[in-house]
């Protein structure tokens, strides 16, 4: 525990609130869980494994929500050269990551009963699977710098690239072919599924939403803590 | 603007009059690419797959590594004897400086290309000679899109640990898109479809260059100035 005033108590009092709504968010994926299994209807066709479904879209929907902020950030940090701008790029690149990985692994496991086959060479499977590959190579390209302006500038560069690379990938890997369902919720016409399922994945989104969000704060306070440390310790 | 130009002609003329006096870097990426042809032609079961049907991603596997052997040494050269801050220093724009390292990077891969191709029609007994033109254009769009991102990432992982290793990992996913236009695209021209088959992947993989190009010279500067 820092005290007010201290160069190190932005950062801790950061982790400390983002560890809470993590917390929150996570006592309440059990209650997700519990609906899920307990309280939706069986997909007819594809049987039990559609449960998988309330967690593999909310984690999608996040990696994605999160690498457009890591570009969005970047770019602004480009522009401002504020360095909290880059520790907030960082965190979340780390939790977007971590939900795409998420993303990957419930994919398989729900294609495995239903396509036939662990795995497709589908286009929005493929996508998500580069996006994986590309934020694990800025990771990567962060820990191999050691100098803090350079680390900002050159993966916020590589964030920025990646952001509008998102697209091209999507159109190749899409007119290469896809057999992904279609979309059920965001389409022009009413969302095709029952009611309890719609509720059940809403309220999966808003949770996963937050404990994204959870993440990255605390991520983000351990980061200024960190900065603000090595700057103490150089003066 | 012209200015700009011209120093972006004079940096791309001045790497390649001294990869044409060493020659060593140009002559082990021409035999790195036909050993990749090579591995290639022995990777597959002769009795089940025919050479034709490797043919196109041989092709354009083999000159997506051997670009990346090119731009792994783009900037390395530039380290020796800090010659990239002699660069910087110079009186020209930064975005000279990236037109200029791209020039020289992609005219060291059009040169390995040129020579590979021969080599691979012959090695997947290829009929190229109907499709040249096509394969040409299909050559210069879908490298010019990834030596023009490669080019900005060489310029940064030189200065990691691990550059070698940094570079692909970085890279790939940017190869991806103009490699699969540039295989469906390849595909099509071997199979002696019809131009109008591929006009779809050629116009994504242009509207690749223009928008990685540009990107590329908008962020460059961000990326050598300290």
């Amino acid at each position: 525990m820092t005290s007010p005033g201290h160069p190190l108590e932005p950062g801790s009092r950061l982790t400390r609130v983002g560890m809470r709504i993590a917390l929150v968010a996570l006592v309440a994926l059990a209650a997700i869980y519990y609906f899920a299994i307990w309280r939706t209807p069986t997909e007819a066709s594809q049987g039990f494994a559609q449960k998988i479904f309330y967690l593999h879209v909310p984690a999608a929907w996040n990696a994605l929500l999160v690498f457009s902020v890591v570009g969005i950030v970047s770019a602004l940090y480009l522009w401002l050269k504020d360095a909290r701008l880059d520790h907030f790029a960082a965190a979340a690149a780390e939790v977007g990551v971590v939900f795409s990985a998420v993303m990957l692994t419930t994919g398989p496991l729900w294609g495995k009963p239903v396509w036939g086959a662990w795995w497709q060479w589908d286009a929005r499977l493929t996508l998500t699977l580069f996006l994986f590959f590309l934020y694990v190579g800025y990771l990567s390209l962060r820990s191999a710098l050691h100098d803090p302006a350079e680390r900002a500038r050159f993966s916020a560069v590589v964030a920025i690239l990646g952001l509008v690379l998102v697209p091209f990938v999507h159109l190749s890997v899409y007119l290469f072919r896809t057999i992904h369902p279609l979309p059920v919720v965001l389409k022009p016409s009413a969302p095709s599924l029952p009611g309890s399922m719609l509720e059940v994945l809403l309220f999966s989104l808003a949770v996963h939403t937050l404990l994204a969000l959870g993440f990255i704060i605390a991520r983000y306070g351990l980061l200024r803590t960190e900065a603000a440390r090595i700057g103490e310790r150089n003066g | 603007m012209r200015d700009a130009i011209v120093a972006a002609f004079a940096i791309a003329g001045k790497d390649l009059r001294a990869e044409l006096r060493s020659r060593t870097a140009l002559v082990s990426a021409l035999v790195f690419a036909a050993l990749i042809l090579v591995v290639f032609s022995f990777s597959r079961d002769p009795a089940r797959l025919a050479p034709a049907d490797l043919a196109p991603s041989a092709l354009w596997i083999t000159f997506a590594f051997a670009a990346m052997t090119a731009l792994n040494r783009a900037f390395s050269v530039e380290r020796e004897h800090a010659a990239l801050d002699a660069l910087l220093l110079a009186p020209i724009p930064r975005e000279s400086i990236y037109l200029g390292k791209l020039l020289g990077n992609l005219a060291f891969v059009f040169a390995i290309e040129a020579v590979t191709l021969p080599l691979f029609a012959v090695f997947f007994n290829a009929r190229i000679g109907a499709s040249l033109g096509g394969l040409a254009l299909t050559s210069v769009l879908a490298t010019t899109g990834f030596v023009a991102v490669g080019t900005v990432f060489s310029a940064m992982t030189v200065r990691t640990r691990f550059a070698e290793l940094m570079l692909p990992v970085l890279l790939l996913p940017f190869m991806i898109p103009p490699l699969i236009g540039a295989v469906q695209v390849t595909v099509r021209l071997f199979a002696d479809r019809p131009l109008s088959e591929v006009v779809g992947w050629l116009r994504l993989l242009a509207v690749y260059d223009v928008v990685f190009v540009t990107l590329s010279l908008v962020v460059f500067p961000s990326v050598v100035d300290e």
